[in-house]
């Protein structure tokens, strides 16, 4: 018996079965995954099904599935999603934009000068508890337009998780990773971009996705005013024609989007993380 | 590559970091022909770290001049490179990125950077990890990344502030070998410091001897060895007992024996 084709045999009937417990865990993972949302799909049926057996609550019973997913089409075609995603989509990114804007320098501030940060500790935590809606009416007579008003709750809104985590990433950069930059002709342009941004683009992108999740949850009710276009104003503008159905499917809606853009975020966590062992 | 040593002229450098806390050395002196490679010994707090680290231009000195080339050192510059104690990679770069971010700083054209990092990593003998991650490198090989990273800058002085005290005694002793062998090759100056009196024979042209609180250079030790250096070699096992003798006569300074040690060195400043 040759040990050498032996050990080559054992080597590679580990690596088999490494690989099949990647495969197999992954499986479970698809497996678990379908099975979340068909649960959730299964007990959204069920209520359904209780509402319209009951008569006193029959009339409601458009908020079930089947009425629901039958809206999609007619809603795609008459363009009601694509321009309430769009109108949306623009408030958030514009509004998400600016938070990254201003949040990631004033985090930075905050983590690299003490005077500023302890200055500034005690505003930004009193801002920070306002509900970002509690600005509406403010921001309703300050801007002109509901439109800017919208950008204005939702830029207000996710600063603070994008500026807290810049700082907090930035207290636990290791202060001789800025000595041994120095030491080799680092400018300061060349410390921002080489040495800060990338060792807090984790603590940044996981700012952003906080802000996002926030950013999201304001969005909605802050279109139920003032505005004639967007998510918000589609479910209300559904709810005032008595379109259960219509309601429900823009909903869903909102529920796939915030999926999507918070997986998105996820993944870029994943992709600019160089830690260890992270995420 | 191409390099080439430094004149030293350390003058009466003295240091304090605050108006409040105590002199970290008083009045040191140093001088030193291009190509000579100087270790520094002293017990820890007397002051070496900072000593380098004015060196390097990353501190500025209280009082005192300090002339390489006889032009006054006022920041860090790649022709005075420090090598610190811990690697300090930067995790999210590769092998290359990390040993070519000074020339990157430098603002050096892609094509000539590469091949001056290729050089580099082949001298530290990492070209099977150009590629790598860093984090996935041993001690050892990261602090090879570091000095390649020192290197790559071809700087005329290279500063170590006790840069394999971390290190397992195998990698040690090569690293040793290593960059003193780098080092003549190059004809660059090495001031070192360790608080290791081994290390400081096997490396060191002259072995000044740091103590007391303030700090400062009390002996001057010419250490004329042959290369490659091997630590069973009768002479320098008997430089190694004269270089200790001399560092703990320092430590509890009589002066009876102060003034023997002094016969038979040379202090400095008198260069
Ligand atoms: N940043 C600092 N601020 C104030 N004192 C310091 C600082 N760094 C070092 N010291 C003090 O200066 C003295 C010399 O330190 P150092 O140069 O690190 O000594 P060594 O490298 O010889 O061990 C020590 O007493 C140390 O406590
Ligand atoms: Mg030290």
């Amino acid at each position: 018996m040759n040990t050498n084709a032996a050990h080559t045999a054992v080597v590679v009937d580990a690596a088999l079965s490494e690989s099949t417990r990647a495969m197999k865990s992954a499986g479970r993972r698809m497996f678990n995954w379908v099975a979340g949302l068909s649960i959730l799909l299964a007990l959204w049926w069920f209520g359904a099904y209780l509402i319209e057996i009951n008569p006193s609550t029959r009339h409601f019973a458009d908020f079930g599935p089947v009425p629901t997913f039958q809206a999609f089409p007619v809603l795609w075609a008459d363009g009601t999603i694509q321009s309430a995603v769009s109108a949306s989509g623009y408030r958030l990114g514009v509004g998400l934009l600016i938070a990254i804007a201003v949040g990631i320098p004033i985090g930075i501030l905050m983590g690299r000068s003490r005077t500023f940060r302890e200055l500034s500790n005690s505003p930004f935590q009193l801002l920070r508890m306002i509900s970002p809606l509690s600005w509406e009416p403010i921001a309703v007579i300050v801007f002109l337009s509901w439109n800017h008003a919208i950008i204005f709750l939702i830029a207000i809104a996710s600063i603070w998780p994008v500026a807290f985590s810049t700082a907090a990433g930035l207290a636990k950069v290791d202060p001789a990773w800025f000595k041994v930059s120095r030491n080799l002709g680092a400018k300061p342009w060349h410390t921002l971009t080489q040495i800060i941004l990338p060792a807090i683009a984790f603590d940044i992108l996981t700012g952003i996705r906080a802000a996002l999740g926030v950013a999201w949850i304001v969005l909605v009710p802050a279109e139920f005013l003032g505005v004639t276009s967007g998510l918000g104003y589609s479910i209300e503008d559904a709810r005032e024609t008595l379109s259960y159905n219509h309601l429900t499917a823009m909903v869903l809606v909102i529920g796939v989007i915030g999926y999507m853009l918070d997986s998105t975020c996820a993944l870029a966590i994943k992709r600019f993380s160089w830690h260890r062992g992270a995420v | 590559m191409a390099a080439r040593g430094v004149n030293i002229r350390i003058e009466n450098l003295s240091h304090r970091y605050s108006s409040k806390s105590p002199v970290t050395f008083d009045r040191v002196n140093i001088a030193a022909e291009p190509g000579e490679s100087l270790v520094i010994i002293g017990r820890s707090g007397c002051g070496k770290s900072t000593l380098l680290h004015i060196v390097a231009g990353l501190l500025p000195p209280t009082n005192g001049t300090l002339l390489l080339d006889n032009v006054q050192v006022r920041a860090p510059s790649s022709r005075w490179v420090m090598m610190f104690q811990a690697p300090h990679l930067f995790p999210w770069m590769t092998v290359t990125r990390n040993v070519g971010i000074g020339l990157h700083f430098a603002g050096w054209p892609k094509k000539e950077m590469q091949e001056r990092v290729a050089e580099a990593i082949r001298l530290v003998n990492l070209e099977d990890y150009a590629n790598s991650n860093v984090q996935d490198l041993s001690g050892g090989q990261q602090q090879r990344v570091a000095l390649a990273r020192s290197l790559v800058m071809e700087p005329e002085l290279l500063l170590l502030d006790e840069p394999f005290s971390a290190l397992d005694a195998f990698t040690r002793t090569a690293l040793q070998r290593d960059v003193r062998s780098i080092a003549k090759q190059l004809g660059i100056n090495l001031m070192m410091v360790t608080h290791d009196i081994d290390e400081a024979v096997l490396m060191a042209d002259r072995a000044l001897v740091m103590a007391g609180s303030p700090g400062r250079i009390v002996h001057d030790l010419p250490v004329d060895l042959d290369d490659p250096r091997e630590r069973e070699d009768p002479l320098v096992q008997s430089t190694r007992a004269h270089l200790m003798q001399i560092f703990q006569d320092a430590a509890k300074p009589s002066p009876i024996r102060r003034n023997a040690a002094e016969a038979t060195t040379r202090l400095v400043g008198i260069t």
